[in-house]
């Protein structure tokens, strides 16, 4: 799997077409602050995800009222709404809302030691002709591993701990925040380069003031890909490694499948999706503004 | 017009104390090959050059024939393939051909992070942010991004940045190309205000022939394939301010355009 860093931030949202500058003018577009334009932008953003989910819903309910499977392994869109209400509500059979903060706690904890250990690799890559030649293929051939295949190694090692969890997160994330900082500082524009050493920025400050600022779009799309690769490893390792005494999401999904409760199983699905979904926003944010910020938006290859 | 291949060590103002008569830049039998072997590209052949301290030095000669180059020697951006250039230690500005402005920082962060980086305290740099925008008219527009800006606007404040940096030499790669006939007449005097003023020394590389008279004490004719200095002119005799209407400039522009013409074709034939 090669993935274009690139273009990782700013997609999902096809619809936001009205947010990007008018490409005519290169100046950045205010008409939403007119009254009304922001209501109309809103529909317009809003109804083709509404009517997807809607398709989505139909699709469903209409395979569970085929009577194709039994209620207890697939449950009905009413149900699982139902459920999803009950659960949330801090009712249920097991702690939801704890579930949720050990699951976020987890994935926030390993996504930050996979930035600070992903970043000074990075830097430490592409700093180091020798360190590139060893690692730099091999960080970018991890990428491929799908997380799932370092758990039976993960266990061995550590036993069905949380240390096994965190370790595949790690294993994950920290590649691709690495490969992102990697990409970033090998495409900084030479002249940036070149004009930042006519200012006087060298060692340490060519770091500070030209290389880092030139490579953050970059490295923010590393970091998008690497929390995406985060979140996918800690809901495989929940699923794997049960901890009993630890509620959490992926802990819950295992336990709903096994006592055939597909309605709790699907409500907690969605609790996942949508988390994710809430994640990539926050970094697909992130990175629109930072390349909107130096004119990177507008004009670009694609339909948004 | 006084042709001359052997550069000519005099000022236009005599005035300046003589331990500053000393060159600010040697360049001696500089080659740059680009390459090797049969792909190689001869970019520059034995050029010989001295630059008085203080002085308006213009490059002119067709595309493609080294002035680019040369002045990337001269920064030290480059090493030569065989001489040497010497720079006595002078501080160096660079203004590019292509617009270097950082983006991620706003047109006063460019200006601001020069002066930083040069030195300046923080308690001083606002409001000598604000006095080098408003002295090439870009006052008030600090907080405008590079690309929210036009072309000439972001060479200007390319300028802005290489004031900022108090340097003894300033190297200048095509800098007033983007603009338009009005606002570079500005530029010009700008320029040459601020050279006066600053004593700095400028290489100035240019296509045009009356952007070179206007401004130079001496023009750097360029020959290429190889890029050679083909002849250098002294424009002492031309009384500043000079103006691009003056009949004296029109006239010996129009004669180096000749020259610059002759080459071209002795170089297509
Ligand atoms: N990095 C490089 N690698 C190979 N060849 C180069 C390189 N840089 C410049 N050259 C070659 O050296 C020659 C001189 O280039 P240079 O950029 O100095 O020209 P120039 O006089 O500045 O032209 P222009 O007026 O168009 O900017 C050209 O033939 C160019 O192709
Ligand atoms: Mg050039």
């Amino acid at each position: 799997m090669s993935v274009d860093l690139s273009s990782g931030i700013g997609t999902g949202t096809p619809t936001s077409r009205g947010a990007s500058p008018s490409p005519a003018t290169g100046e950045p577009s205010r008409r939403a602050a007119r009254p009304g334009a922001g209501v109309r932008r809103a529909v317009e953003v809003v109804w083709p995800k509404l009517l997807a989910v809607l398709l989505v819903v139909a699709l469903w309910q209409a395979i569970y009222a085929s009577g194709w499977k039994p209620d207890y392994r697939f449950a009905s869109p009413a149900d699982t709404v139902e459920r999803l209400w009950f659960v949330m509500s801090g009712n249920g059979p097991f702690n939801f809302w704890m579930g949720v903060q050990n699951t976020i706690m987890r994935g926030i904890q390993g996504f930050a030691l996979s930035l600070v250990i992903g970043t000074i690799l990075g830097i430490a890559v592409s700093q180091w002709r020798v360190l590139r030649n060893a690692i730099g293929a091999m960080i970018t051939g991890l990428q491929t591993m799908p997380s799932i295949v370092w758990f039976p190694f993960a266990i061995l090692l550590f036993g069905l701990d949380s240390s096994a969890i965190y370790f595949v997160v790690l294993m994950g994330a920290i590649p691709s925040i690495a490969n992102g900082i990697i990409n970033g500082i090998d495409d900084v524009p030479p002249s940036y380069l070149r004009a930042g050493h006519m200012l006087g920025a060298r060692g340490w400050r060519r770091y500070r003031f030209v290389v880092i600022p030139a490579a953050l779009p970059a490295y923010v799309a590393g970091l998008s890909q690497g929390w995406a690769f985060a979140w996918r490893g800690l809901l495989a390792g929940e699923i794997i490694v049960s901890i009993p005494e630890v509620p959490a999401l992926g802990t819950q999904l295992n336990q709903a499948a096994v006592n055939g409760q597909s309605a709790n199983l699907l409500a907690l699905m969605i609790v996942v999706l949508v988390i994710g979904m809430l994640a990539s926003f926050v970094f697909s944010s992130i990175g629109q503004r930072v390349r909107a910020r130096r004119g990177l938006t507008g004009f670009t290859a694609g339909g948004g | 017009m006084s042709t001359t291949t052997t550069p000519r060590h005099e000022l236009a103002e005599g005035s300046l104390p003589a331990r500053t008569r000393a060159p600010a830049v040697s360049i001696s039998e500089v080659s740059k090959d680009f390459g090797r072997g049969p792909d190689a590209v001869v970019a520059l052949h034995e050029v010989d050059l001295l630059v008085e301290r203080g002085e308006f030095v213009c490059l002119l000669g067709a595309s493609g024939c080294g002035k680019s180059t040369l002045l990337n020697l001269v920064a030290g951006l480059d090493s030569p393939t065989s001489g040497t250039v010497d720079t006595a230690g002078n501080k160096i500005a660079f203004m590019f051909q292509e617009a270097t402005l950082f983006p991620w920082l706003t047109l006063g962060q460019n200006v601001d992070l020069a002066l930083r980086l040069t030195g300046v305290p923080r308690s001083a740099r606002p409001e000598r942010v604000e006095e080098l925008l408003e002295k090439v008219r870009l006052g008030g527009r600090g907080h405008r991004r590079p690309h929210e800006l036009s072309g000439g606007m972001r060479q200007r404040g390319a300028l802005a940045r290489v004031l900022a940096q108090d340097a003894d030499i300033v190297l200048m790669d095509e800098p007033f190309a983007a603009l338009d006939a009005m606002t570079r007449d500005a530029m010009h005097d700008e320029i040459e205000g601020l050279w006066a003023e600053l004593g700095l020394t400028v290489l100035f590389v240019t296509h045009n022939v009356r952007e070179a008279v206007r401004l130079s004490d001496r023009t750097v004719l360029m020959e290429s394939g190889p890029g050679r200095v083909k002849e250098i002119h002294a424009m002492h005799d031309l009384p500043r301010p000079r103006h691009l209407e003056d009949q004296r400039v029109t006239e010996r522009a129009g004669r180096l355009t000749h020259l610059l013409k002759a080459e071209v074709a002795r170089h297509v034939r």
